[in-house]
């Protein structure tokens, strides 16, 4: 049997060195004559397209916030099951992983593309207005199937749809009919030619994926929102908290913002005029937090630029008269509770402490956010920009109603602010829900 | 007073007279009228100011309030404090004040906040006012330091500490409590609403206790004097009765 010696290895590895110094010298010629061939990075992986429209239907799902309603507190991611309270009964959403018997793995894109349009599920059934279908009308054909592709992408689970428990006459889908006529307008977003492209990505992701006018739009007695209301604020129902309006510089309207506030308190949770809290906290936290730099500034962009439009006039000043008393209270309730973060000013120390004077959600028609931020205190939601937010304790149990009421009565008219004052009563309403 | 109370942890006594004279001529009302349940702090950009949201409940500190139910947090083990706000962000522990506030908090902040109030030491509050009777008292005592061997309950020291300060990393301290807060959360464990790690220890305790013995046990907690050492125990696997997932 041959056996190699040293002798014979040497001659071996001589020869293969030749060989090897050949090819890289032939390599390098290759490469030298034909630049245009030689690979950024040799080691990338090409991307797969594939994962790619997974990547971005993960990226679009978060934009339309699937994740807040259709997963339980603590629960399977998308598993569905969460009851909604809504004025018409509880509701209880689907669950949508791709499992071929409770969720909807049998689904093809093109079902999932007619439900997101139009509002009508696999089996025919009309959705229930809490599904945002009259928002998720305007998303293009291409992001629903990649937010398809992401869904069918996420472990599947088996976790049987609770029915819904709506009230009698609520419980008749035929019902839809009707509120569709009045309500629901088919279509995805057409970009409009006279706008920048910056203005129409935004307002595809505001009036599209973002469903903003499910809160920002008053709601009815029927659950609908009237176009012509676009964006002009209202209560939501069963949060009790006020979406403020987005069209009036009296509310939340940003004409008057920097384009960088609107954008931290979209994209941070908190900005030099203003922070979130409560259900707008619960956006910024589950969606808008990951939204890339350009979508947010392109959302910040649209909102600024939203037409003005007051609902009703500026408050007389008849009815901004405060009762001396109760101002003497709220102020000295102010300077023992909160100036030490507000300021004697009421300027706050933003972002970690949102200021009061100017500050148009203290002033705006509804006092509703104020008296809860007073009663139940609230921390902005912690994101990537700001995982370390400041916070504002609760002052229900230190407070009594006659104190609320005057101290949020002071912050809305001390300083040049030019809201109007608060009843007792309010306070005492608003101090019977639970905190949320 | 409260500003010295605030500052007896300094090192130097020297030091806290001065740092208690800037902040009386910084805020004199603070040094006058406030309280510890009134927000203060020294820089905006600290965990002192980012947990203003905890203090009108739970006191500047982490001493608790006169207020009632709630509960003294400071020198707790930071695994049981962060335990609790996971629990209550998670809505695996209810109580809709406390779930409101951190809803929308991540994890590494939830563990910075616990990790503070864990290191606090302020004194502690005067005991519970009401005393219990005498058969109350001594039942109560009896099931804190020996437990009741009849019907499986073992004595609260075994995990929770010779001195009642807890156990690292997650048995809460049990001194500084009153009775209210105790009961409840004993009644909430027995029925299945409140939980802690699987195997969940607490559970198996709670549910041998009779309406009688959580009085008892809560009324005896109440009234003990300030632990000496208030640290919580180092982890002793060895020696606890049942076993604890939130030990692991």
């Amino acid at each position: 049997m041959w056996q190699p010696t040293v002798n014979t290895m040497r001659f071996g590895m001589r020869i293969l060195s030749v060989l090897v110094l050949l090819a890289v010298i032939a390599m390098g010629v290759v490469l030298w004559m034909q630049p245009g061939a030689l690979p950024v990075n040799p080691n990338a992986v090409p991307a797969n397209p594939t994962t790619q429209v997974i990547d971005l239907g993960e990226y679009l799902a978060r934009a339309g916030d699937c994740v807040a309603c259709h997963t339980t507190p603590n629960g399977k991611a998308f598993a569905g099951g969460r009851p909604m309270a809504t004025p018409f009964g509880a509701l209880y959403v689907p669950n949508i992983t791709p499992d071929d018997e409770t969720g909807i793995g049998k689904w093809t894109a093109e079902d999932f593309y007619r439900m997101m349009h139009t509002g009508v599920s696999k089996d025919g059934t009309l959705l229930y207005p809490a599904m945002p279908f009259a928002s998720y009308t305007k998303v293009t054909r291409d992001d629903s199937d990649a937010i398809f592709a992401y869904l069918m992408s996420v472990t599947p689970v088996k976790q049987p749809n609770r029915p819904h428990e709506l009230q009698f006459p609520f419980n008749n889908r035929d019902l839809l009919l009707g509120w569709r006529t009045l309500y629901f307008k088919e279509g995805e977003y057409k970009a409009e030619i006279a706008q920048s492209a910056e203005w129409s990505r935004g307002a595809y992701l505001v009036q599209g994926l973002g469903h903003c006018a499910m809160c920002h739009t008053a709601i009815n007695a029927l659950g609908g929102s009237s176009e012509s209301k676009a964006f002009e604020g209202g209560m939501i129902p069963n949060q009790n908290w006020y979406a403020p309006s987005l069209t009036s510089n009296r509310e939340a309207g940003l004409g008057n913002w920097d384009i960088k506030d609107i954008i931290d308190l979209l994209q941070i949770g908190a900005s030099h005029r203003g922070t979130t809290y409560g259900p707008m906290a619960e956006v910024v936290y589950n969606s808008l937090q990951y939204l890339s730099d350009d979508d947010v500034k392109a959302m910040a962009v649209y909102l600024k630029a939203l037409p003005q439009r007051d609902s009703e006039p500026p408050p007389t000043s008849q009815a901004r008269l405060v009762n001396p008393a109760m101002m003497e209270t709220g102020r000295k309730v102010y300077a023992a509770q909160c100036a030490m973060c507000h300021g004697d000013e009421g300027k706050g120390n933003p972002p970690a402490y949102p200021p009061l004077a100017g500050n148009q959600s203290i002033t705006m028609a509804s006092p509703v956010n104020s008296i809860r931020m007073v009663l139940n205190g609230g921390y902005a939601p912690g994101t990537k920009k700001n995982p370390r937010p400041h916070g504002m304790p609760p002052f229900s149990h230190i407070l009594n109603d006659n104190e609320v009421a005057a101290v949020v009565t002071y912050i809305r008219v001390a300083w040049d602010n030019r809201g109007t004052p608060v009843a007792a009563a309010q306070a005492n309403e608003l101090r019977k829900l639970l905190p949320e | 007073m409260s500003i010295s109370v605030k500052h007896a942890s300094l090192a130097g006594c020297c030091r806290a007279v001065a740092t208690f004279v800037v902040i009386c001529s910084a805020w004199p009302s603070l040094a006058s009228a406030q309280n510890e349940a009134t927000p203060a702090f020294k820089s905006v950009d600290s965990i002192e100011a980012r947990v203003q949201g905890c203090v009108t409940c739970h006191g500047q500190s982490g001493q608790g309030t006169n207020n009632g139910y709630f509960p003294r947090i400071a020198g707790k083990p930071a695994g049981y404090l962060y335990n609790q706000l996971v629990a209550f962000r998670d809505g695996n522990r209810r109580y809709p004040p406390m779930n409101y506030l951190v809803a929308y908090l991540p994890d590494s902040y939830l563990r910075e906040i616990a990790e503070h109030f864990a290191k606090q030491r302020p004194p502690f509050a005067a005991k519970d006012t009401a005393p219990a009777d005498a058969a109350t008292t001594t039942r109560g005592r009896s099931l804190v330091a020996a437990g009741d061997a009849s019907t499986g309950i073992p004595a609260c020291i075994a995990c929770h500490g010779g001195g009642l300060t807890g156990m690292e990393p997650g048995i809460p301290g049990l001194v500084g409590l009153r009775s209210n807060y105790i009961v409840a959360q004993l009644t909430r464990w027995r029925v299945g609403e409140r939980h802690a790690a699987e195997p969940d220890c607490m559970k198996r305790v709670a549910t041998r206790l009779s309406d009688s013995d959580i009085m008892a046990v809560a009324a005896w907690l109440s009234q003990q004097e300030a632990p000496k050492n208030p640290s919580p125990e180092s982890s002793n696997l060895v020696r606890m009765p049942f076993a604890c997932g939130s030990q692991r």
